[in-house]
């Protein structure tokens, strides 16, 4: 079956090109591989579509694919030598040189324990190639990453919930921000880092962002708003 | 593949809101996440889910020789099966110590309690006897796999049916099902195992716990009773020490949680039964809702607040997930505190809103008879562990 931008979608499906341009040049992202000269479609999802010419497959997906240039909450597993091995929930462990943390030198090494988490930047992504994570950015500076140790909650959320957070068009963090104070890291993977001023705010947050993942903005804004209300009354 | 690790920050945040008597998804220290029992069309099969957790079990028998040993008893085999679909962490064919455990406490459970009449599944004294087998499939790992299992076997076992055998001299003849109706094996009591997990050198104490609360855990202590209080296993794993008192009170309230889930157990039977002889729809295509796409969808999660909330002017409920039906049929419950409604035959909801009183022990009866109320949906059946636990101390005095 042929299917075109926004239906739902099967793997086996084929990618419609009639309505292309024969020489236009398109982006073929997650969900869309070629095979014999045609595009078919490799997860079930929706077909989504952004200008100038990217096409993927929005689908629902708890696994996480290291890529390049995501930000990622990852867990840190084990010290080998140079190197920190940390989890970020992908089916390999990534590494982390202790070297790409802001203000790290060879003599001054920085404070990272088995189990801390950490909020990195994904430097080396390949098929067959084990991740490779940064804390620093090309300047140097850490710019937000590095060890979180400040207290706060951990969760794991569906990367289509992530996706849908860090969508500037959602409402969710604005709305909850109105009320409480809060910190957070949203890494790709699905890992979500909360700390609001209290436990119960935090515990109200994680809930509120694990609740939100099939809500519309008028939805979120509604439940934020009974949320909050009864939260205000539990401090 | 490696299990996802526990990080620092997470382990903290628990211990931190366990002892502040909170607990992530918003229960209290001594509820249990909702219970689900369904069974299939094929009978002894039972689909129990406990939260998020989620175990199959099946009874299937055979005929075959009695042990040289009990030449008048017939043999009941258990199996647990725990497939990578579980956990990740969980490896096929072999089994994990976790998974010796398991099926270790599901024997004792099931066979050592002597639940199970297992002389009259013989058929010639010495030669022929009936083998029982229970196969325990956990499918969804979300915590507390042994409660949910035990539920499961024992309705299992309930549901089963054999077929009905006739031995004349020499002679024996098993009947199909068309021929004799078949008959239900002979149970005596319902022994059901209720975990609790203990906390910083046991001062506090958790029932039903997820799974990153299991990771958390000092100790957990098992305990096998019936509905008529007695106790057929208990068992005690982890470092730490308990003090008399406190396995005095673990067992008071597995007292507690074994009447209502055996209430439960009973209900689910009798619902099934009911629609068998209706030739109603039954079996698991009723369990799973049509909402095709949105079948992923969150329950309603509740933030911790169960008693503010009732004091909120939304009737009593967060409705955080406000597109459901369901979600709203349960928000008018709520509001009616502990009112016996049947709306229609299906669902029993047990424990709904009102002040706990597990641990008293006088009012056990006329709790769990009076917090039942039933909903709209076919042989589902929910445990609703969202009462406003007012009186309930999680704080267990150690001294």
């Amino acid at each position: 079956m042929k299917v075109c931008v926004g239906q739902v979608t099967l793997p086996g499906d084929e990618f419609d090109m009639s309505p292309l341009e024969s020489n236009k040049k398109i982006v073929v992202g997650p969900g869309l591989a070629e095979f014999e000269g045609m595009i078919k479609i490799i997860k079930p999802g929706i077909l989504r579509y952004r200008e100038p010419a990217t096409y993927w497959i929005d689908s629902h997906q708890k696994r996480y694919v290291a890529n390049k240039g995501d930000l990622v909450v990852g867990i840190v597993t084990q010290k080998v030598g140079d190197i920190f091995r940390v989890d970020i929930g992908s089916s390999e462990q990534a590494s982390l040189s202790y070297l790409s943390f802001e203000g790290a030198t060879k003599r001054n090494r920085p404070d990272v324990k088995i189990g801390d988490i950490v909020y990195a930047n994904v430097l080396v992504a390949n098929k067959d190639m084990e991740a490779e994570l940064v804390c620093i950015d090309s300047d140097g500076h850490s710019n937000g990453l590095g060890v979180i140790r400040s207290g706060g909650f951990l969760f794991q959320s569906s990367l289509h919930l992530v996706r849908k957070l860090l969508n500037p068009n959602c409402v969710l963090q604005k709305t909850l921000g109105k009320t409480f104070e809060f910190e957070t890291a949203i890494g790709m993977n699905g890992r979500i880092w909360v700390r609001a001023q209290s436990d119960i705010q935090t515990i109200t947050m994680a809930n509120a962002i694990l609740a939100s993942e099939h809500m519309n903005n008028v939805q979120i804004e509604t439940m934020c708003k009974k949320l909050c209300k009864v939260a205000s009354k539990m401090d | 593949m490696r299990e996802t690790p526990l990080s620092n920050c997470e382990r903290e945040f628990i211990l931190k809101c366990i002892a502040q008597h909170k607990r992530l998804d918003g229960r209290s220290a001594y509820d249990y996440r909702d219970i689900r029992i369904a069974f299939g069309v094929s009978l002894g099969c039972c689909h129990v889910e406990l939260g998020k957790t989620r175990v199959l079990a099946q009874v299937s028998c055979e005929v075959g020789q009695p042990k040289q040993t009990r030449p008048h008893d017939g043999v009941l085999f258990v199996n647990v099966e725990m497939s990578p679909m579980a956990c990740p962490s969980f490896e096929a064919g072999r089994q994990s110590e976790e998974g010796v455990e398991l099926s270790r406490l599901m024997e004792r459970c099931l066979k050592e309690s002597r639940c199970m009449d297992l002389e009259s599944l013989c058929i010639v004294a010495g030669e022929k006897a009936w083998h029982i087998r229970v196969d325990i499939h956990v499918l969804n790992h979300e915590g507390n796999i042994l409660d949910c299992a035990s539920i499961a076997a024992i309705s299992a076992l309930a549901h089963f049916r054999r077929p009905d055998v006739t031995v004349q001299g020499e002679e024996i003849r098993i009947h199909s099902m068309e021929d004799r109706t078949p008959v239900p094996l002979s149970i005596h009591h319902f022994p059901l195992l209720v975990s609790f997990t203990f906390f910083s050198q046991g001062k506090h104490m958790l029932v039903d716990p997820s799974e990153k609360e299991e990771k958390v855990m000092e100790g957990k202590m098992v305990i096998g009773m019936n509905k008529h209080r007695e106790i057929c296993t208990l068992q005690v794993t982890g470092q730490m020490l308990l003090l008399k008192e406190q396995v005095l009170r673990c067992s008071n309230i597995a007292v507690t949680k074994v009447t209502v889930i055996t209430e439960l157990i009973f209900q689910a039977l009798e619902n099934d039964k009911q629609a068998r002889l209706k030739g109603e729809k039954h079996g698991f295509a009723e369990l799973v809702s049509g909402e095709k796409i949105t079948s992923n969808k969150q329950p309603v999660t509740d933030v911790p607040v169960s008693q503010a909330m009732e004091e909120s002017e939304e009737d009593g409920s967060s409705s955080m997930d406000s597109d459901s039906e369901e979600s709203e049929s349960f928000t008018q419950h709520a509001s009616e505190e502990r009112k016996v409604e049947i709306l229609a035959k299906g669902v029993g909801m047990i424990g709904d809103g009102g002040p706990s009183k597990w641990i008293d022990l006088t009012c056990d009866d006329d709790h769990a008879e009076s917090k039942k109320s039933t909903k709209f949906k076919p042989e589902l059946i929910e445990l609703d562990g969202e009462s406003s636990e007012e009186e309930c101390q999680v704080v267990l005095d150690a001294s």
